[in-house]
């Protein structure tokens, strides 16, 4: 009976197919809630008609969800570009906090300008300290050959931690009666509004457009192509590695900065630990699934926030714990990544 | 009399492609039989099935007259097939014995008696105790023949075993062929190179885009015959017809010594009154304390094609790289119309103008970009020289098109990533972009490796072209008649140094072959 069913490499992946497989694998995670809800007592129906109702069901609800996609657009930008060097960053969620850091620096102690000029500078000094903080990986790759995967994912550490050592001591607010917070930013640091959301949601608009024509249009873009695909033909090409590697990582880091700058700025109103929130993890799954093509990293983000919307709302509605709407998300994303073995192969009934 | 090994109706295909079709051939005892066809004949698929790697999709394989089943190596070596990969599996730091002993679990005792049976029995000389590493790549191919004659292998299957050999290594082995077919049993031979075919076997199958097409005896063939059968006649007229005329050629130089000797002289003359192209001098490389080459010192002459020859892994593909400017040399100079180009990055070259001309062996690792379309690969090097950030890919599709016309390539259209065309195609795409530059010098490692005769005798024109049009041309090869035939000079290389420079109207095989092997003047020594 084993025999019966055999893998068989399918000749060339198409873009149908693809689209095909992963849309079955969403059919099955959701098949598989459905008995987990079931198990809890609760109508799948109801579950998911309340998540897209969660996701999209009132301006309001939508204003949150697009909320939710900006750091997410932003930071899996930052995570194409060096994956699509194969340099392996996954140390957006270091990158953000520092970005936020190096925004929060100049909200709150540098801000003798007018609002549109200290913005710009806070933005600027986001990128900068997200792309330095990656850099770091870079050069300890380039001149001492270490892994960047190990060395992005230590960095995360060392991040969080520092911002929490700001949080409970030198940056610790006064005024906030003990309470371990940060001061918040002063009025003019904060991003205006545009349709009632931060206008974070237009940056990430513009820089997917940016990062599209980067990647796929300039001679860069082409060079980290080229070196993500053979390291030897970009020696042929006489490409210099080293140079495009810094800049590509440092790029990588500076859009994971903005996110923490959007993130501080236009939503939080200040520096804290929780500002990057897993967005820099989640961000490595949403390049992963778009198949590092620009266009398709908004699809997949705004889906994902809808989901982590949609299942926020349930939680209250239908009273399902926390955990549940995780398990439901998990399961999504277990049955897309495992899908990818019938996108590669298909199976063979013999006859 | 009763085959050893029968395939009947064998069928296996790989996705939708048909490998074997319907294949059925005969093995008898005390019998070299090669299997002949061109890359993609389905040669390795079939002795793939044969050694239990891949599963038959169709038909049944008898051995000594009995239905088997072969699921697995282990499988096909307890049924007496015993096969030696191109590609050597052997453990390197580890000794003869060690190697053969691996996976066995028989004592030190029976080990001794039955090697030494074995030794005897095949006349074949080899120290045990010495390790792989300082081992030739002959003697390694001798290691991995005694290792599946002490699994008590009936049949042989050798495939493409003479690739990376000099002549006297390949005799040495064909005495080996020659005694186990005496002691009644079978060896599969796989190759492609015509003389050895008829030299050695028995009998001959060749097979075509993965049919059966026949098996011939040796006496009543001829080169032309098999040639034939192995390309087939539905081949592109245009294509076949430079062939032919290549062919006309090859075959004048053959049978009329005089008069090809007499033609090439005159060039000679004419060559030696021409300027000098490049000038190395000295030139060295050390990677990982390891020696790669050393003190390489050659000229190459305007119009000149220069051949490299060598066993492979002498340091021809280094050198060459290294003068392509992929490597960095620390001592020496390499000298390209009086300019010195020692310690120049590949984009320097291209900002002096320097018109180089590099094909990579590797050609999908180091010329070209798997996933890419055409029109992406041939910007590789030409897009630096434009002035803007942004990338123009307009002219470069308008040169795709033209190329696909001219080089006759085929693919579904330029914007299809290359990975998935033939190996001919990708080398036509290459070659066809770096003859674009119009490169005074041309640089080619193994250009014609894994291709098939029509692609082959296509770049052989192209080189021919370029040496018309008064351009230069290193041509690092295998094939030792086809360099003699091409080139003008040959510099053998073994162990990373020169070790002669051969007019080619004196060149021989046997000659070149003592050469590629280390021995000066090429007189005759101990082998091995």
């Amino acid at each position: 009976m084993v025999n019966q069913v055999r893998f068989v490499r399918r000749d060339k992946v198409d873009k149908y197919t693809n689209i095909k497989v992963k849309l079955i694998s969403i059919v099955a995670a959701f098949f598989i809630m459905s008995l987990f809800l079931i198990m809890l007592k609760i109508n799948p129906k109801d579950a998911f008609i309340g998540m897209i109702k969660g996701a999209f069901g009132s301006p309001l609800r939508i204003r949150q969800t697009t909320i939710k996609a900006v750091p997410l657009i932003i930071t899996s930008l930052g995570i194409l570009t060096a994956f699509k060097m194969k340099f392996w960053n996954i140390g957006g969620e270091g990158q953000i906090l520092m970005g936020a850091f190096g925004a929060s620096i100049l909200a709150l102690f540098y801000n003798g300008f007018n609002s549109t000029t200290l913005l710009l500078l806070m933005a600027l000094s986001a990128a900068v300290f997200g792309g330095l903080y990656a850099l770091i990986s870079a050069v300890l790759k380039i001149y001492f050959k270490t892994n960047e995967t190990i060395v992005t994912l230590m960095l995360n550490y060392i991040a969080l931690k520092f911002i929490t050592y700001l949080q409970y001591g030198p940056w610790k607010d006064k005024k906030a009666l003990g309470f371990p917070k940060i001061a918040n930013f002063p009025d003019k640091a904060l991003l205006p509004n545009l349709l009632g959301v931060n206008v974070g949601w237009i940056i990430a608009l513009i820089l997917i457009i940016l990062v599209y024509i980067f990647m796929n249009h300039t001679k860069k873009g082409y060079e980290i192509a080229i070196i993500g695909e053979s390291i030897n033909t970009a020696r042929y090409a006489g490409i210099n590695i080293k140079a495009v590697t810094i800049l590509c990582v440092f790029l990588s880091g500076a859009l994971c900065g903005i996110t923490g700058f959007i993130q501080s700025s236009g939503v939080n109103g200040t520096l804290s630990v929780e500002i990057a929130g897993g967005v820099g993890y989640t961000a490595i799954i949403i390049a992963y699934l778009s198949n590092l093509k620009e266009p398709f990293i908004l699809i997949v983000s705004v889906l994902f926030a809808a989901l982590l919307q949609g299942s926020s709302y349930i939680e209250t509605s239908l009273k399902i714990p926390n955990s549940a709407a995780l398990i439901l998300q998990s399961l999504i994303l277990f049955c897309i990544l495992s899908s990818e073995i019938f996108t590669t192969y298909r199976l063979k009934f013999k006859d | 009399m009763k085959p050893l090994v029968s395939l009947k109706n064998i069928d296996k295909s790989f996705g939708k492609v048909k490998a074997l079709c319907d294949v059925s051939l005969d093995i008898y005892e005390g019998e070299i039989h090669t299997i002949l066809g061109e890359n993609g004949a389905g040669k390795s698929t079939l002795i793939n099935i044969l050694s239990g790697i891949y599963a038959p999709d169709k038909g049944e394989i008898s051995i000594f007259g009995r239905k088997v089943n072969l699921s697995s190596p282990r499988d096909a070596i307890s049924n007496g097939i015993g096969t030696v990969y191109q590609h050597f599996k052997l453990v390197e730091s580890m000794t003869v014995k060690e190697n053969i002993l691996l996976g066995q679990r028989d004592k030190d005792k029976d080990f001794n008696k039955k090697i030494e049976y074995i030794l005897k029995k095949y006349d074949i000389k080899v120290n045990l105790e010495k390790y792989i590493e300082d081992m030739s790549v002959g003697e390694r191919q001798i290691v991995e023949i005694l290792k599946v004659l002490y699994r008590g292998a009936k049949v042989l299957i050798l495939d493409e075993p003479t690739t990376v050999f000099t002549p006297q290594e390949a005799e040495k082995l064909f005495n080996i062929m020659r005694k186990i077919k005496e002691e009644r049993c079978s060896v599969i031979f796989i190759s492609h190179k015509m003389d050895e075919v008829i030299k050695i076997s028995n009998r001959i199958s060749v097979l075509r885009k993965g049919n059966f097409i026949k098996t011939l005896d040796k006496e009543r063939t001829s080169i032309e015959e098999l040639t034939r059968l192995m390309v087939g006649e539905n081949v592109d007229l245009k294509i076949r017809k430079r062939e032919s005329k290549k062919e006309k050629d090859f075959n004048k130089t053959s049978n009329n010594n005089e008069l090809s000797i007499d033609k090439k002289s005159e060039e000679k003359r004419e060559l030696s009154l021409r300027d000098v192209l490049i000038k190395v001098e000295g030139i060295s490389l050390t990677e990982d304390v390891k020696k790669v080459f050393n003190n390489i010192s050659f000229d190459v002459k305007k119009g000149e094609i220069f051949g490299i020859a060598g066993i492979a892994g002498s340091g021809q593909r280094e050198l060459c790289e290294a003068l392509a400017g992929v490597r960095k040399i620390k001592k020496g100079d390499i000298i390209f119309e009086g300019e010195n180009l020692t310690g120049k990055s590949v984009r320097e070259f291209m900002k002096k103008g320097i018109n180089l001309g590099f094909v990579p062996e590797d050609r999908l690792g180091m010329g070209l970009v798997g996933s890419m379309d055409m029109v992406d690969n041939l910007m590789l090097k030409s897009y630096q020289l434009e002035k803007s950030p942004f990338l123009n890919r307009k002219p470069f599709k308008e040169r795709a098109i033209e190329l696909v016309k001219k080089l006759n390539i085929k693919t579904p259209d330029v914007n299809y990533p290359i990975k998935y065309l033939s190996g001919g195609n990708i080398q036509k795409i290459l070659l066809g972009r770096e003859i674009y530059i119009n490169p005074k010098l041309l640089i080619l490692v193994y250009p014609v490796r894994g291709l098939d005769i029509n692609t082959c005798y296509t770049i052989y024109n192209i080189i021919n072209e370029e040496r018309e049009k008064g351009n230069s041309v290193i041509f690092v090869g295998e094939d030792l008649d086809i360099l003699i035939e091409l080139c003008d000079r040959i510099m053998v290389m073994s162990r990373g140094e020169v070790t002669k420079i051969v007019d080619s109207k004196d060149a021989t095989k046997e000659k070149l072959g003592l050469l590629m092997l280390g021995m000066k003047d090429g007189e005759s020594g101990e082998i091995c």
